[in-house]
């Protein structure tokens, strides 16, 4: 091989330690869930909202990048936040089933796509994400603390702007209402994930590199617990099912999603802008 | 169709002032449609403080402000034309007072 390394569309693999599959789990879920939010570029109900969609999909993109180049390094091989994003195998990426699901269009096969979906997952998403960022400006990882002090404020906007759509659709017409309760239906089957514990989580405490899943769950429940009841929505009960995309195992959307999200850089291998 | 422009469904135009930086006066900058106050706001931080313009946002109902007829801009604005004396460009400065 020679020193200089030649573009190459072939996949990667990394070295998996807990504390990778810890960073990794927070880099593709705010990865995908930005990738599902762009798809609203150009679509939103008013031009207002698509702005305001796209910007909370570019700084969980903005997010994304600053976790997996820090992936990279605690991975030791030389691979940047690109190589990461786009040239991994699906059962690599560890992002939370949830995000994967359709937010704007649906189809037969796949319910869901609508506005109510978008409101309802952003606000189960970002009160998560603002709930582990708060914990995490205090990680004995400190890159992962500055990433988690600049994020904390861009979750907490998140946060406000789904739980404003969530009141408004919530407690809106006869119609937002129903619209807004059949997007909890589908998304609550994905909720238990987001507090299921796994070896990563276990190390990640013990190390002090960050908080378990499984410790966020009171808070969060009592904050999206409250937004919905000022929605005039119920939290639906959890299933026991539980979905595995944070250990690899993903939904049949995924691989729609990376054949998009890859398509450019493994046809032109190192394209850039 | 009633005599406004706006449909009866649509959402009602705000009017959006936003502050570059602390001392600096709220600056009209233009105009979004938004279901309430808050969503204008919410809105408005999206649409014109995407580029760092501001720290601080106003919306008003565009319903609210009122307005001068611009038939009557002749009538309002041409007398003041012929009253230069009004301009205090007659005063001599003294050297010490800066930037006038």
């Amino acid at each position: 091989m020679t020193s200089k390394q030649l573009a190459s569309a072939a996949s990667i693999t990394l070295r998996l330690s807990p504390q990778l599959r810890y960073v990794l789990r927070l880099a593709d879920t705010c990865l995908i869930h930005a990738q599902r939010l762009g798809e609203w570029c150009g679509h939103g109900p008013v031009l207002e909202e698509d702005i305001a969609l796209t910007n909370l999909s570019l700084d969980l993109l903005g997010q994304a990048r600053a976790l997996l180049t820090h992936a990279g390094q605690i991975d030791g091989q030389g691979h940047d936040e690109d190589s990461l994003a786009f040239l991994r195998e699906e059962r690599d990426y560890l992002n939370l089933t949830l995000v994967e699901q359709p937010m704007r269009r649906g189809s037969a096969h796949s319910p869901g796509g609508d506005f109510a979906d978008t409101i309802v997952c952003n606000l189960l998403l970002s009160v998560w994400l603002r709930l582990h960022w708060a914990q995490l400006v205090d990680s004995c990882d400190i890159e992962l603390a500055a990433i988690a002090a600049k994020s904390l404020k861009e979750a907490r906007y998140h946060v406000e702007h789904a739980a404003q759509w969530a009141v408004r659709l919530g407690d809106g017409t006869e119609e937002s209402a129903r619209r807004m309760h059949a997007a909890l239906q589908r998304a609550w089957p994905y909720v238990p994930e987001m507090f299921a514990d796994d070896e990563a989580d276990a190390r990640a405490a013990e190390l002090g590199q960050g908080p378990r899943r499984s410790a966020l769950r009171q808070a969060w429940r009592a904050e999206v617990g409250a937004v919905l009841a000022e929605a005039m929505l119920t939290m639906p009960a959890d299933a026991a099912w539980l979905s595995t995309g944070s250990q690899g195992v993903h939904s049949e959307h995924m691989g729609f999603i990376l054949s998009e999200l890859q398509h450019l850089q493994r046809a032109y291998p190192g394209g850039r802008w | 169709m009633s005599e406004t422009n706006a449909a009866p469904q649509e959402w009602p135009l705000w009017e959006v002032f936003v502050r570059p930086k602390a001392g600096l006066d709220h600056k009209h900058c233009g105009s979004l449609h938004a279901p309430d106050a808050t969503m204008a706001l919410q809105m408005a931080r999206e649409v014109y403080t995407r580029r760092q313009e501001g720290c601080s946002i106003w919306v008003v109902p565009s319903a609210a402000i009122t307005a001068n007829d611009p038939g009557d801009k002749d009538m309002y604005f041409d007398p003041m034309e012929d009253k230069v004396y009004r301009h205090p460009t007659f005063y001599k400065l003294p050297d010490e007072v800066d930037h006038m």
